[in-house]
């Protein structure tokens, strides 16, 4: 006879609405570890789609996802001539934020290096890739853009021809694929009254100089003029692929010989993303979750120790009859394993179901499981042990006090 | 053989100011099929004896035995009390105090659990109890949807499942009205009578004198039998 189960067939609904309570609690314990590892895996997953052996930034920057880095042109072009290299593409990334039908669109633009990368590898769930190296994006999902959607980025419309699933950048923003020139073209953009403002400055700075001229003046009048000083919109790294063979520490060290460039493998990218976005989350989600256990600790001891001496009278009674010890530390332990179970099992049901509704991405793994699910056992009998100790010590004597 | 033999029973509580001798020098003995009560002014001492006996409450000098088997001298348990509790005395209170949560069936039941008796013998047994003390029809009810002297009945058969050679009952009739109370007292005769079981009640009915064979009066913690003048 479980007496354990017969007291709970009496307050079903009272048990199971604590184990829902409980599972709420536990499924965020649950939320907060697939999160951080959510943002792990985003942070980093840009530089492990592009899958670049190295990749050079601007000198002693720590680009281009963790700070600004320009490069300089005809960069592809010297390293694709360099031994060991199979190939070069330019790079450029940045957020931005614009007006896109009626709402505020945060998005990371993409470059893609045009022909080799139409966006083929990149995980579509609509649409196709690429097919016209201008005014043609790929858009993550999760950012609401419809296929076929018109996109006004720059002075330039985008169709959206093809949706990708999960790709974020490291802050969360979902993603846009362009051609690196569009993407160039878009980041590089400014408003008609800052590229006025811009030519101004350049005019009363050329005043300055001996270049003052009327025919440079007038030639800065024309809004698309750019001097010859000033390059088209640079990129922002070059991503090199190595050839077969070739080693990869040869040729970062005689790259880091070049003045004009700052060479990161892609496992040191990585490294920079993870310190720089995910180190400060890492700690702070980590204390919220530790805060969190521990007041899932307290919530159930409290929930065990009531349910306990809410039974006082029950257990001396049984303690009176002869019961033995074993008897009462079931009927505490099996209640509090039972509600462990049915919270967890809650939670993981929560997991299934909310998770995939949350804006980032809660990545759980078995490990994850496995873990909250050992937390909440171990809570779950620590709280039993302190119901267990109150129940040891009452008396059974307590019957005959009326 | 006794079923019962308590034999110079002291117990004191507090000390100082507040100390209270309970029991002075208390013997008493009962036999197998003897239907015992102990009658006395309330703060006698009665339950302070009924729980020594029951060795839950431990006087703290006199021996107690239990079909001649000695559990208890000076205060020292000369055994596993608590097994003793479940297998050879049967326990009536007051208040019925059943277990809420379990059926009636399952609190008969429960005593032979406790006693490590698992099996369809012990379904048997719980139904058969009830249905001697006439609440065979209640075996599925909760505790609750019963009367109080269909739980005084359904205490007893849970009592009398493990046939302990003594039962011992505190005030068993305290809130019942006088006629369900001379039920209970004789059901107390017969399983007395059928069982072989030895029962030790406290009582304050004077109406249900005659269903005892032996009377005991407590005054101020000492124990006088009462010789029948009837
Ligand atoms: N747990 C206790 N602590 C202190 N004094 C007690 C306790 N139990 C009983 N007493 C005292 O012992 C005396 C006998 O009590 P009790 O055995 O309950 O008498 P009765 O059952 O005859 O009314 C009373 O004076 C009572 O106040
Ligand atoms: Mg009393």
């Amino acid at each position: 006879m479980n007496l354990a189960m017969k007291d709970l067939r009496r307050q079903r609904l009272s048990f199971s609405a604590t184990a829902l309570g409980l599972g709420l609690l536990f499924a965020i314990v649950l939320a907060m570890g697939g999160i951080y590892r959510g943002l792990v895996e985003d942070a980093t997953l840009l530089v492990d789609h592009m899958n670049a052996d190295l990749w050079v930034v601007q000198r002693d920057t720590r680009g281009p996802f963790a700070e600004r880095s320009t490069v300089p042109p005809g960069l592809e072009d010297r390293l694709r001539a360099q031994a060991g290299v199979a190939s070069a593409r330019s790079f450029s990334t940045a957020t931005i934020q614009r007006a896109v039908g009626g709402r505020s669109l945060r998005m990371s633009v993409v470059g893609l290096s045009w022909p080799e990368d139409k966006g083929q590898s990149l995980p579509l769930v609509a649409g196709r890739p690429l097919r016209d190296p201008h005014r043609e994006v790929l858009a993550d999902r999760s950012l609401w853009l419809a296929l076929g959607q018109n996109l006004p980025l720059g002075d330039e419309t985008f169709t959206v021809v093809g949706l990708t699933k999960g790709m974020l950048s490291s802050g969360g923003d979902g993603c846009v694929f362009a051609t690196e020139l569009d993407a160039r073209g878009i980041l590089a953009w400014q408003a008609p009254e800052a590229r006025r403002l811009e030519r101004e400055g350049r005019l009363s700075r050329l005043a300055l100089t001996e270049l003052d001229s009327l025919s440079n003046q007038d030639r800065l009048k024309d809004e698309r003029f750019l001097p010859p000083t000033l390059a088209p919109a640079p990129a922002n790294a070059v991503l090199v692929y190595l050839r077969p063979g070739a080693s990869l520490d040869s040729v970062r060290q005689g790259l880091e010989t070049w003045p004009d460039v700052t060479v990161y493998t892609a496992q040191a990218q990585r490294d920079l993303l993870l310190k720089g976005v995910v180190e400060k989350s890492k700690k702070q989600i980590g204390l919220f979750r530790a805060l969190l256990s521990v007041v899932s600790g307290i919530v159930v001891t409290l929930i065990l120790y009531n349910m306990t001496v809410a039974k006082t009278h029950d257990i001396a009674l049984l303690k009176l009859l002869g019961a033995r010890s074993s008897v009462v530390v079931k009927l505490v332990l099996h209640q509090g394993l039972l509600l462990g179970a049915m919270g967890y099992g809650f939670a993981l049901a929560i997991a299934k179901v909310v998770f995939p509704l949350f804006p980032r991405r809660v990545v759980l793994g078995p490990g994850e499981f496995i873990g909250v699910g050992l937390l909440v056992f171990v809570l779950v009998t620590l709280a039993s042990a302190a119901g267990i100790l109150r129940a040891l010590r009452i008396p059974p004597t307590l019957i005959l006090a009326g | 053989m006794e079923a019962l033999r308590a034999e110079n029973l002291y117990k004191t509580y507090g000390h100082g100011d507040t100390e209270v001798k309970a029991l002075r020098g208390v013997s008493m003995v009962a036999h197998p099929g003897e239907v015992v009560a102990l009658l006395g002014p309330s703060g006698s001492g009665k339950s302070t004896l009924l729980t020594g006996l029951g060795l839950l409450n431990p006087p703290e000098r006199g021996v107690i035995e239990l079909m001649g088997q000695r559990v208890l001298e000076d205060g020292r348990a000369q055994g596993d009390l608590a097994a003793l509790r479940r297998s050879r005395i049967g326990f009536v209170f007051q208040k019925s105090n059943l277990i809420p949560f379990l059926s009636v069936h399952e609190n008969v039941r429960l005593i032979l659990t406790l006693n490590d008796r698992f099996g369809a013998d012990t379904h048997a047994r719980a139904q058969e109890l009830l249905e001697y003390l006439g609440v065979g029809h209640r075996t599925g009810h909760f505790p609750e949807e019963l009367s109080g002297g269909e739980q005084q009945r359904v205490a007893i058969a849970r009592a009398l499942a493990p046939a302990p050679p003594v039962i011992l009952a505190d005030e068993p009739t305290a809130a019942l009205d006088s006629q369900r109370g001379r039920a209970v007292m004789e059901l107390f005769r017969k399983v007395a009578r059928e069982q072989g079981t030895a029962v030790v009640v406290v009582t304050h009915d004077h109406r249900t004198l005659d269903v005892f064979d032996t009377i005991y009066e407590m005054e101020d913690g000492v124990l006088r039998k009462v010789e029948r003048t009837a």
